[in-house]
């Protein structure tokens, strides 16, 4: 009977793989979890290098006091009040901009080539390097359109480079507005605007907040664009004109990192900066986080 | 109700062109690139711009325009960059999308998006400050600011990219394929290996290009993180300057109209045309998936 296995021997070896598959199975969700624990633990220390650093430096003279002696004392005032202008400029620009745009795919467009080429214009500018934006932002707004280096360029420059963002979260806002909605408003006799104006964009408005909010998060982040469209290495006085040019957070941390003639003096200052920087682009990102949170719930009802 | 019916035809010509603006913005940005290479590409030739050699535009007597090093810095930061963002991404979007409790994902998802908040510049600062003195101490060298250091602050960067586009992917894979494997005896783990990992595979390929994309355009973080030497990189402990920090660097400093301002515009346009061409592959990708889906 050689070469034959006894049944209570199978029974057995089946056992066994039953047992290992699900060994198996937990060794690699703990695996999959361990990576998850990477990711957080990896920003953590982000995050925790940044505040531990930053905050010992924050008082209320540095969040409103010019920087002085050469930016190796005083504040970072001009930086904040010109990263706020700056923004605001993105903001208006790319906002009525984006949310047109949002209500023309979601409401009016007919599935077709016009559609198709908006669509693939939107994620292929989402995907063009900040960089890029600033050499376009030069070419067109600095030189051509004659701004000059100014809060006006920089401004609309970041605007173009939101406004994939701001459109994405508009439209996502109109497609959670029931169909019913829109059915309702047509058959009682409403022309497409007025249905659109009065039923579809009330309830649509919170989430359209929320893509305007992430859109200026990322605005007030970004460096790149505005190397060469507007951002000054030191002005100790805030911007008076939409064509006078300003400080900002993310470039005042990049010159006091790796510009400033004594960058060890200066280091606590960066931490500073970019502790302040952080929480400022934090706070936009939860605001926008927490309002989606609420608008998805009331359609879920 | 005729003046209705021209009202709204108004309104929606209104929206049609603002629709169109986004086109228009797009190919604007291509026509200025290549608009300013032009005259860097009559005088130095298509070829100056790849042949061997650096890249030193202000040599006296005898420039070079070669950016064969600078696309080759650029490549190294991006692939290293995928290395560790792939893997980890795709494993953390596997986990949040078939193994975690719904309520986890709702802590985990936000928080994975903060990631995604944090300002490149500010990447860059903690490579400077916090990566590039354990880079050093770990391979016992001078300096920890080299393409090492880029490619891991900027997989950090691609992380959240990759992590929700996979996520996307893999719920998208229809419940009936995990039903008919579990049905046949597979555990959960071997159901995501074998049946939802592969079906979801063209969508975790298009969100990791979309991610190569975001790597290769990045900017600040690169540009003070990877050392920005110009000679060509022996290895990853090198320096080296990517195209998007080569303009960053030196865009503030030419006069414009110069020979040099405008070969820069070149290095923005072939910046440009390479991540156009992997944003469009991982469209086209998507769009098959879809499909399929």
């Amino acid at each position: 009977m050689a070469g034959t296995e006894s049944p209570k021997n199978a029974m057995s070896l089946s056992q066994r793989a039953h047992r290992n598959k699900y060994r198996e199975e937990k060794l690699a969700f703990l695996l999959l979890r361990i990576s998850l624990g990477a990711a957080m633990f990896i920003l953590l220390v982000i995050l925790f290098d940044i505040a531990s650093k930053g905050l010992g430096v924050i008082n209320w003279e540095f969040l409103s006091r010019m920087p002085h002696s050469g930016m190796t004392k005083g504040g970072i005032y001009p930086a904040i009040v010109g990263t706020f202008y700056v923004t605001i400029i993105a903001a208006l620009f790319a906002v009525p901009l984006g949310i047109t745009t949002a209500i023309f795919l979601n409401e009016y467009a007919i599935r077709g080539l016009i559609t198709n080429l908006i669509r693939t214009a939107l994620r292929n500018l989402s995907g063009v390097p900040s960089i890029v934006f600033g050499l376009f932002g030069v070419a067109l707004f600095v030189q051509y359109l004659g701004f000059g280096v100014s809060l006006l360029a920089a401004g609309m420059t970041l605007g173009l480079l939101t406004l994939p963002v701001t459109v994405t979260a508009a439209e996502e806002a109109l497609k959670a507005v029931p169909q019913s909605y829109r059915e309702g408003g047509l058959a009682l006799g409403a022309t497409k605007w007025q249905m659109v104006r009065s039923l579809v964009l009330p309830p649509a408005f919170p989430g359209m907040l929320t893509g305007v909010i992430l859109g200026l998060a990322r605005a007030a982040g970004e460096t790149a664009p505005i190397l060469f469209t507007g951002a000054a290495f030191f002005l100790p006085f805030l911007p008076d004109s939409l064509f006078s040019q300003f400080m900002a957070l993310p470039y005042h941390l990049f010159v006091l990192a790796t510009q400033h003639h004594d960058i060890t003096a200066v280091r606590p200052l960066a931490y500073g900066t970019a502790f302040v920087l952080l929480v400022l682009v934090f706070l936009l990102n939860l605001g926008a986080i927490m309002l989606r949170y609420r608008f998805r719930r009331r359609f879920q009802r | 109700m005729q003046l209705h019916k021209l009202r709204e035809r108004a309104i929606r010509l209104f929206f049609l062109l603002c629709g169109l603006i986004s086109i228009f913005i797009l190919l604007g940005i291509f026509y200025t690139l290549l608009n300013n290479s032009i005259p860097a590409l009559r005088e130095v030739g298509i070829t100056g711009f790849f042949t061997t050699g650096l890249w030193r535009p202000t040599a006296f007597g005898a420039p070079q325009f070669s950016t064969l090093n600078l696309i080759l810095g650029t490549f190294m930061v991006g692939t290293g960059a995928l290395v560790i963002a792939v893997p980890l991404g795709v494993a953390c979007a596997a986990y949040l999308a078939e193994v975690a409790s719904s309520r986890e994902r709702e802590i985990f998802k936000p928080i994975i998006e903060i990631l995604a908040g944090i300002p490149s510049v500010v990447l860059g600062f903690f490579g400077l400050v916090v990566l590039a003195p354990l880079i050093a101490r770990i391979f016992n060298i001078p300096s920890g600011i080299n393409a090492m250091n880029g490619a891991v602050l900027v997989g950090i960067m691609a992380l959240p990219t990759v992590v929700s586009l996979a996520e996307d992917a893999i719920t998208a894979v229809p419940q009936e394929y995990r039903h008919a494997s579990l049905a046949l005896g597979a555990t959960r783990w071997q159901t995501i290996r074998n049946v939802t990992i592969p079906a979801a595979l063209s969508g975790i390929i298009a969100a990791s290009m979309l991610g190569m994309g975001r790597a290769i355009g990045e900017t600040m973080t690169v540009l003070m993180a990877t050392g920005n030497a110009l000679a060509m990189p022996g290895s990853f402990l090198d320096p080296v300057r990517t195209l998007s920090a080569n303009i960053a660097i030196e865009m503030g400093e030419v006069p414009r109209g110069s020979l040099h301002f405008h070969s820069l515009f070149m290095v923005g346009l072939i910046l440009f045309l390479i991540t156009f061409f992997i944003n469009m592959l991982a469209d086209i990708i998507f769009e098959r998936y879809r499909r399929r889906a």
